[in-house]
């Protein structure tokens, strides 16, 4: 993926390389930003995305320092850097907190992750999260597990962390049309039932049902 | 060990003081536990149930102990996010030195991954907390700074009271230290 205006970087799966419009770029960003926040877990890593924002960033600061002092462009330009500063700086908080809230789960799915599949952690945020851990679990012995009875010096993370509720209910806006999802009953006098999802109609749903089409950019949360 | 978690406020006692009797009463019920054991195996079940009860107590005791350490990092964790890399005396007196050292893991960690992102210089992600509302905002000094230089090359000196119209971005670190101050009118 390369945005029009900068640098070209390879993409080194030999695919076409998609040459978005900084305009298309800016509303994957925001797309991208939206999901992250409204997701209950940690979704997909997207470097691509990541790279070209801040490419495109650093291109429109190039070009302020440029610019005549006192010009008026020069301060909707600055402002407009300022919100995509935002809204980058934003999705990766987010996902920071993400991973730092279920860090025993996180790194597990990345390490049980079949070879195809898309990571959900960069490499960076890999790294964050295994310092994160380590750094926890070093504190947590040295503390207080080293001075308990000795069957009681280890804690299993995995259990005591709690896990992203899958089941929490998300605002969803259709994208593209999608046929035949299953919605699972909430009490024992209902059964579950299968409904259409309508392009830009709005529906408030469990996660868990729609978490693949979140992945495929069928639905937008909102 | 229930009233250490709920008391523990924002600058919760020392973390010396982490739950030494707890620790303190496993280390009796583990010893309790022991002795029956080697006595159960030799055909006092009766002392089973006792055992199991005890076991369930030092369970308890673990979970309680560790919840409200990893409460008070997690706390610690918000000071980075809120003060900055350098922790004000008064709060770092508050904690033990293993947490200090834990905040220090943490912030070089975060700072590794900062630099990661975002270009050359990376993205410092503790700023632009707000959406923009404004390029220019309006503040007031709190306290003598110092000279302060823009992006355009002029200097201001940020004297205590003086007020000055600023760019946003380049006062969003020193309303945070509590230098300068918004002013909303």
């Amino acid at each position: 993926m390369a945005a029009a205006g900068g640098e070209e970087p390879d993409s080194d799966d030999g695919s076409e390389e998609l040459v978005l419009t900084p305009l298309q770029l800016i509303r994957s960003l925001e797309q991208a930003w939206l999901n992250e926040k409204f997701a209950p877990e940690l979704l997909e890593s997207k470097p691509e995305i990541i790279e070209c924002v801040v490419e495109q960033l650093d291109h429109m600061e190039a070009n302020l320092k440029r610019a005549k002092k006192g010009d008026l462009k020069v301060s909707v330009h600055r402002m407009e850097i300022e919100r995509i500063r935002y809204v980058l700086s934003s999705y990766l908080r987010c996902r920071l907190v993400k991973i730092e809230k279920f860090f025993p789960h996180v790194l597990e799915k990345e390490k049980s992750r079949a070879r195809g599949e898309p990571s959900i952690l960069s490499p960076e945020e890999f790294a964050f999260a295994k310092e994160y851990m380590a750094n926890t679990e070093t504190y947590l012995k040295n503390v207080a597990l080293k001075h308990m009875p000795p069957n009681l010096q280890k804690i299993a993370l995995l259990k005591s962390v709690p896990k992203p509720n899958l089941d929490s209910f998300v605002f969803l806006r259709v994208l593209k049309r999608q046929e035949n999802i299953l919605v699972e009953p909430e009490t024992d006098e209902q059964r579950e039932y299968t409904i259409d999802l309508e392009e830009g109609s709005q529906h408030l749903i469990r996660y868990k049902t729609i978490a693949p089409l979140v992945a495929s950019g069928a639905v937008q949360l909102i | 060990m229930k009233a250490y978690i709920i008391t523990g406020g924002k600058r919760a006692d020392s973390g010396k003081r982490v739950p030494i009797a707890a620790l303190e009463e496993m280390r009796t019920l583990y010893e309790r536990n022991q002795a029956d054991v080697s006595e159960a195996k030799s055909g006092r079940t009766d002392l089973i149930f006792l055992i199991r009860f005890r076991h369930c107590c030092l369970l308890r005791n673990q979970r309680c102990i560790v919840a409200y350490l990893y409460d008070r990092l997690l706390r610690i964790r918000a000071l980075r996010w809120e003060y900055g890399s350098v922790l004000p005396n008064a709060i770092q007196f508050h904690m033990a030195a293993e947490e200090v050292e834990w905040f220090n893991r943490y912030k070089k960690s975060l700072a590794t991954y900062m630099r990661s992102v975002g270009g050359e210089e990376g993205l410092d992600l503790t700023q632009d907390i707000k959406p923009p509302k404004s390029l220019y905002i309006e503040v007031r000094c709190l306290r003598d700074y110092g000279e302060f230089e823009i992006d355009d090359g002029t200097t201001v000196l940020l004297k205590k009271n003086s007020q000055h119209f600023l760019p946003r971005w380049k006062c969003e670190q020193l309303i945070r230290q509590g230098v300068l101050e918004h002013i909303l009118s």
